[in-house]
């Protein structure tokens, strides 16, 4: 594959981090502090989105900034895995940000400028993760990414928020230890850390240090992947800002978790080589029991954003059990649910903010009735909930077909009947709420309305797009063909 | 012959005198003299630097008298490394303000910086000598002005000194045993000489006693558990910048010393094999890394926190030591400089904190980081950095560590030096907690706290952003500085 050298990769991680010098100094004036978190959204979704281009060509962006390391540097590399996870987070980010406004103004939030400050930080660090050429430069701005988002995390300050913020720095700092450990395994086994399609690891290399490799990487990438047991922190972590929840928590901190499986068993430990170790079949178990227990745990909560939580960690593992087999469908299932989940997964959450704002409701049993005073959230989150449930014609089934077709490609039907069992609890906990919200009798909220423009039109357009992108999973911005590219490379038997 | 060496040590103890009795006078005029006799000293370790990484090693004959009867100095990639760190470390405690640094201006008559500038002429000695008894001499000297130098904090601090100065001079008289064995094995004081000297004579219990007794009287100096004993009173009590240049920088001398012991004196071979010398630094290292993090935890004053975590962090250096590979010396060095810059920055922040507030416990500093935003973003990144964030510079010397007990299959080191990560995490986190969430009743101290005066803050601020440049240029410093010293290694 041919590589480009260009300085856009760089420029999309520095720009919201420039951008927080210009948010902390007009403290004082929300609307200039604000103007300049969007003004950097724009900034970098523009940047990413015009790299697609030269990706779907099948070249790479490439920039080596300096040696971090005798032998090893920091250096981004824009491929079509990477592109697929920062185009959705460069343009979710967008999106987050008005909501983020309309959410903290309408709740009065303290501390403005320190979340704005962060959430652009965290970004920074996104796109750093989803450009890394090597498995060092991935660790730093995973770490990064786990320093950013504490403040964001803690925001509230209440004795919960402070537990949640410190139950958060426990499972991910240790995550991140056996990040460092795996890194430095692989630099000793491979004498290399950067990324290639197929593996890099030496031809003879010994069974238990494949194995004890995956461990080392389930036991750091699975934390932020959410896989049981580590998943604890994420619904503790829902004691966050909605917005944060929805940004950080569906698309970013959790879809780097899972990113980095597909970094490690695509391009450090490779398809092939996981498959005969026997651990692939470990992890394809584990994350099939994680969506099957989260999904069950998912009905039995009450608080909305606990249920979107434990919805989660259910659809982590759908892209962690894709990338643990060994079928090019079931890859780009996993890849292109990176995309629908994030999609679909945001509009419950902005929905869950907006109610949250608007009618002050947390819990599911008191959503009685709220369809017909806010329609157009409850309908959003009809086509979401739709979606997850892999029912077309929302996105969320298409990938879902890849991940089944997939399953049956390597002969187990085990996993199959887990994925559309998944389904069907996902029908129940999620559908359940747009009925009762819908059709239930109550006359509690009366002259509600919809919450504030900046809240209900992100929901709206990730909906409708959720839509769009199941009707049309084809076109722009072509994630079918990026995720297939990615497979083809990865199962290929090697290659750039 | 070049006189570099010699020309970093002349303005310090040249200044040294300058200050002290200029200070009888006017104090600030001390100040500012000491601080001039400190950057003439630093322009000169740069250069020495420079010239080494260019020319190769540097050597000097006090006197003109040659070796082996006259004293040598020698700069090379260590010891210029060293010197850098010392003398660069020293200016900024001295510019550091004495009304915080010192907790009160000095009485006249009481020549602290003389005494500071000594206590770094000291310390640069000791890095640059060629000659094993000068070594001792420089030891002295700067122990002598630490102790004096501790006291300056007030009663405890005293009865702490005291304790210092007995284990202190223990650990200088096992040194001074160790170098008479030497001597009389070999007839030789001068380094490169003994080094000739006393390959045969490996065998002999006399060099296998002398080893010892160095290799311990330093491992009291360096504070390695479970000689340590002496360091949390002493750099609790002791004012904060003097803390800061005894965690900073006294410390990683003595490890110095045991490296150019190994290194240079004896081949690394002695260290390994013939003597199980790494090896039982090794062990004693991990122990006291998770000994002195445990205990950072337990504590509820800042600066004792900061003491026993310095325990910690200088057992990482013995660790990297006791791995004796090339990753693990890399490890250590640089963990010698990283340490340097984290440590005097939170030392400097405590006595900020304390020069604001009169705040010193860690349960009162809540919601400090609204009132004085840029010193916790200092501290923020310090902490970071002993945590191991990167690209924050600790992350990198743990690295290097890690990487060196992977190669030499030592899971059990490799496992210590990551949960320390998680234990260190613990105890600054804890404090990051509480400076960034503002509390719900107010503390008068804590309301009426601002920002320090830009003198306490620039010195600070220059660490820090000194620790997050060397994370990013570590690779330069390894392979320029660092490697040609551990190609000594087998």
């Amino acid at each position: 594959m041919e590589t480009v050298y260009s300085l856009k990769p760089l420029l999309a991680v520095l720009v919201s981090l420039v951008a927080v010098v210009f948010i902390v100094i007009p403290n004082q004036r929300p609307n200039v502090r604000e103007s300049w978190t969007i003004m950097a959204a724009l900034a970098k979704f523009a940047l990413v989105a015009s790299m697609l281009p030269i990706v779907l060509q099948g070249k790479s962006l490439a920039i080596t900034l300096f040696s971090i390391s005798p032998g090893i540097s920091l250096a981004l590399k824009v491929d079509s895995l990477g592109i697929i996870f920062g185009l959705s987070a460069s343009f979710l980010w967008i999106l987050t940000s008005l909501f983020s406004i309309g959410y903290v103004r309408g709740m009065s939030e303290h501390k403005q400028t320190r979340y704005f400050a962060s959430f652009a930080i965290c970004l920074s660090a996104t796109m750093g993760i989803a450009f890394a050429a090597n498995l060092l430069t991935l660790v730093i701005f995973y770490e990064i990414l786990t320093i950013a988002t504490y403040p964001l995390v803690l925001h509230k300050e209440t004795p919960e928020a402070i537990f949640g913020g410190r139950k958060y720095l426990v499972y991910l700092l240790t995550g991140g230890v056996f990040l460092i450990f795996a890194l430095a395994f692989t630099y000793q086994l491979s004498g290399t850390v950067d990324f290639k399609a197929g593996g890099i690891l030496p031809a003879h290399v010994a069974k238990s240090s494949v194995i004890m490799l995956f461990t080392l990487f389930l036991l750091s990438f699975g934390v932020k992947s959410a896989i049981m047991p580590m998943h604890s922190w994420l619904p503790t972590a829902m004691v966050a800002p909605t917005p944060v929840s929805a940004l950080l928590h569906a698309v970013a901190v959790v879809k780097a978790g899972v990113f980095g499986f597909a970094r490690a068993i695509g391009f450090i430990i490779g398809p092939a080589v996981f498959n005969e170790s026997g651990a692939a079949s470990f992890l394809a178990a584990l994350a099939a029991f994680t969506i099957l227990a989260a999904s069950v745990i998912a009905l039995r909560q009450d608080n909305l954003k606990a249920r979107l939580a434990y919805s989660t960690v259910g659809h982590l593992s759908y892209i962690v059990l894709g990338t643990a087999l060994f079928s090019p469908s079931a890859w780009i299932g996993a890849l292109l649910h990176i995309v629908n989940h994030a999609m679909m997964k945001i509009t419950l959450f902005f929905c869950a903010g907006a109610i949250h704002v608007k009618a002050h409701c947390e819990n599911v049993s008191e959503l009685n009735g709220l369809g017909r005073q806010m329609p157009i959230t409850m309908a959003a989150f009809a086509i979401a909930s739709v979606g997850l449930a892999g029912i077309p014609p929302v996105n969320g089934f298409i990938s879902k077909w890849y991940l089944v077709q997939g399953s049956l490609d390597v002969g187990q039907m085990a996993f199959a009947i887990t994925f559309l069992l998944s389904g069907l609890l996902n029908a129940g906990y999620l559908l359940s709420i747009v009925a009762r919200a819908f059709f239930a009798p109550s006359d509690k909220f009366t002259k509600l309305g919809e919450a504030s423009p900046l809240m209900v039109v992100p929901l709206a357009i990730t909906a409708v797009l959720s839509l769009l992108m199941g009707l049309f999973p084809d076109r722009v911005p072509y994630f079918f063909q990026l995720a297939s590219n990615v497979a083809q490379s990865v199962m290929g038997g090697g290659g750039p | 012959m070049s006189s570099l060496s010699i020309l970093i040590l002349a303005p310090l103890l040249l200044f040294c005198f300058i200050s002290a009795l200029v200070g009888i006078w006017r104090l600030r005029w001390a100040y500012a003299t000491a601080a001039i006799g400190m950057a003439l000293a630093l322009v000169a370790a740069g250069t020495g630097l420079f010239r080494v990484l260019s020319d190769g090693e540097l050597r000097y004959f006090l006197g003109g008298w040659p070796p082996p009867f006259g004293i040598e100095y020698v700069l090379d990639h260590l010891s210029a490394f060293m010197a850098l760190i010392i003398v660069f470390i020293g200016l900024i405690a001295v510019i550091y303000p004495p009304q915080a640094g010192l907790y009160h201006t000095p009485r006249r008559g009481i020549p602290a910086y003389g005494l500071i500038l000594l206590l770094i002429a000291g310390l640069v000695g000791v890095v640059v000598t060629g000659d094993l008894f000068n070594l001792f001499v420089f030891l002295e000297i700067y122990s002598l002005a630490s102790y004096a130098l501790i006291t300056l904090g007030g009663d405890k601090a005293v009865v702490a000194s005291f304790r210092y100065l007995i284990l202190g001079t223990i650990a200088g008289s096992f040194y001074l045993l160790g170098v008479g064995f030497i001597y009389f094995s070999t007839g030789t004081l001068n380094m490169a000489d003994a080094a000739q000297r006393l390959p045969p004579l490996y065998g002999s219990p006399t060099i296998m006693a002398a080893v010892a007794l160095i290799i311990v009287g330093m491992g009291i100096k360096m504070a390695l558990f479970p000689l340590h004993v002496w360091l949390p009173d002493a750099h609790s009590y002791a004012p904060p910048v003097v803390a800061a240049i005894l965690a900073a920088i006294q410390i990683e001398v003595a490890a110095y010393v045991i490296v150019r012991m190994m290194l240079t004196i004896f081949q690394p071979q002695y260290f390994i094999d013939i003597l199980p010398v790494t090896t039982i630094i090794g062990w004693v290292s991990a122990a006291g890394i998770i000994f002195g993090s445990v205990m950072a935890i337990a504590q509820k004053d800042f600066k004792r926190m900061l003491a026993y975590s310095t325990v910690a962090q200088v057992a990482y250096i013995g660790l990297g030591i006791g791995l004796a590979n090339p990753f693990g010396l890399i490890g250590a060095l640089l963990h010698i400089l990283n340490h340097a810059f984290m440590k005097s920055c939170l030392f400097l922040i405590a006595g900020g904190i304390r020069y604001q507030t009169g705040l010193h416990a860690i349960s009162q500093f809540a919601g400090l980081g609204r009132k004085m935003p840029l010193m916790m973003g200092a501290f923020t990144v310090a902490a970071l950095s002993m945590v191991g964030i990167p690209p924050m510079a600790g992350f990198f010397s743990k690295w290097y560590l890690v990487l060196g007990g992977i190669e030499a299959n030592n899971w059990a080191f490799v496992a210590v030096i990551l949960a320390s990560s998680l234990l260190t995490a613990v105890y600054f986190f804890r404090m990051i907690e509480k400076l960034f969430t503002t509390p719900s009743t107010n503390d008068s101290a804590v309301e009426q706290a601002t920002e320090p005066p830009a003198r306490i803050l620039v010195p600070i601020l220059i660490l820090a952003i000194g620790i997050i440049i060397l994370g990013l240029i570590n690779a330069l410093i390894v392979s320029y500085v660092l490697n040609p010293i551990v190609a000594l290694l087998p």
